[in-house]
């Protein structure tokens, strides 16, 4: 998959992540995130949004800004999931 | 685990798009969780909510929660979609909105066992349910309700039949009685569950109460709940009464007397007790145990 736009997903209501996704011209996955739980969980929440990115098979750089309201690893995936799928304008969704 | 028959006194929804509701839902004891594909959910994040719900119910453990998920109806661009995700996530119950005909019921089926196939479930493995609301769909009750053999139960929803109607809900249900009957009437002649619409007012304790009563009176299993709040009213309404379990405690100590002497014939207080009156009374009983006001050692 390629990003082609930037895009969102998430809220910043409790219990949520709010996730930005824009490509990037270095490779890699960079992450930004700012979280209600940063000191026991940022680094936890950090690697979640990186093995997300990198089982979608992303071409090129990614940068992800993310705000997390205390969310799940679950809810976590599933917003990155939703962004990137959005910023690459694909609906070939895998399970 | 998927189970044809199980206790469904309530059905709590939990809107598709909020996390903050899926992580403790069945903290508060409802029999069976819905999560909601459909009204509750934007056409700009039904992508979000399907993920969303998909990515919970593969990670959260719900415990002995059914687990229920209303997907949006196969005619819009949702609705496959949907039916993917969901077998592939492992849900319990797929239930089909604005359900009008048996043919809505086997359409889905059929997808249904496409992606069981696909994604290596047992076939048959996820059931389904049938919303009804609209008045063709009442008038086909009994034959939506004899369209598969995954069909655990049909349920009413209200607000949309009442539209269809044209007319208002109000505190006497009159409005909603025809469409009551007919579907227990349609479900127990199926031999699966009718389940009651949703009693919005959440601040109304008073009248979710009189419509539970006034449902479990007709014949049905349960209701559907939209807050925590409205689970124990609900629960406490549909527990049996004292009198009734005491009642039902003499006949089933009449069927173990009978089984004990090895006769088919039960009596008590010299008066034979049919068959119908048995499983009535086991049912009082099965109730009372689940409600918490006897216990199985006491049976």
């Amino acid at each position: 998959m390629k990003i082609s736009t930037k895009a969102e997903a998430g809220t910043l209501e409790s219990g949520d992540i709010h996730v930005e996704v824009e490509s990037k011209e270095e490779p890699g996955v960079e992450v930004d995130l700012d979280s209600t739980v940063m000191k026991l969980y940022g680094r936890q929440i950090t690697n979640v949004i990186k093995d997300t990115v990198k089982e979608l098979g992303v071409d090129g750089g990614v940068l992800i800004t993310a705000t997390d309201k205390g969310a799940l690893d679950c809810t976590v995936r599933a917003r990155v999931k939703t962004a990137i799928y959005r910023a690459c304008e694909s609906k070939n969704y895998t399970w | 685990m998927a189970q044809k028959q199980r206790l469904r006194r309530t059905m709590m929804f939990i809107p598709g798009n909020n996390p903050g509701m899926m992580r403790d839902a069945h903290i508060y004891g409802s029999d069976s969780l819905m999560f909601d594909l459909e009204d509750s959910v934007s056409m700009a994040e039904k992508d979000a909510a399907r993920e969303l719900v998909y990515q919970a119910l593969k990670t959260i453990d719900y415990g002995s929660t059914e687990i229920v998920v209303r997907i949006n109806p196969l005619d819009t661009p949702y609705g496959r979609a949907d039916v993917e995700a969901m077998v592939a996530a492992g849900a319990h119950v797929l239930r089909m909105p604005k359900t009008e005909t048996a043919k809505d019921i086997t359409d889905c089926e059929a997808v249904i066992e496409e992606m069981e196939k696909k994604y290596g479930r047992p076939v048959g493995d996820t059931l389904m349910m049938a919303a009804i609301e609209g008045a063709l769909g009442v008038i086909n009750a009994y034959q939506i309700a004899t369209s598969s053999k995954r069909l655990i139960g049909i349920a009413l929803g209200a607000e949309d039949f009442c539209a269809n109607m044209k007319c208002q809900r109000t505190l006497s249900g009159a409005e909603l009685q025809l469409a009551r009957q007919t579907i227990v009437l349609a479900a127990r002649a199926a031999g699966i569950d009718a389940l009651d619409t949703v009693y919005s007012d959440v601040n109304n304790e008073e009248q979710l109460r009189y419509e539970a009563q006034l449902v479990k009176d007709l014949g049905f299993d349960g209701k559907s709940v939209i807050n925590p709040r409205q689970i124990a009213p609900v629960h406490e309404v549909f527990a049996p009464t004292a009198k009734a379990i005491e009642k039902a405690r003499k006949v089933v100590a009449a069927i173990k007397e009978a089984e004990a002497r090895g006769s088919g014939v039960i009596s008590l207080n010299g008066k034979m007790v049919d068959k119908p009156v048995a499983i009535r009374a086991q049912r009082v009983i099965e109730l009372a145990i689940i409600s918490g006001i006897i216990s199985p050692e006491e049976v």
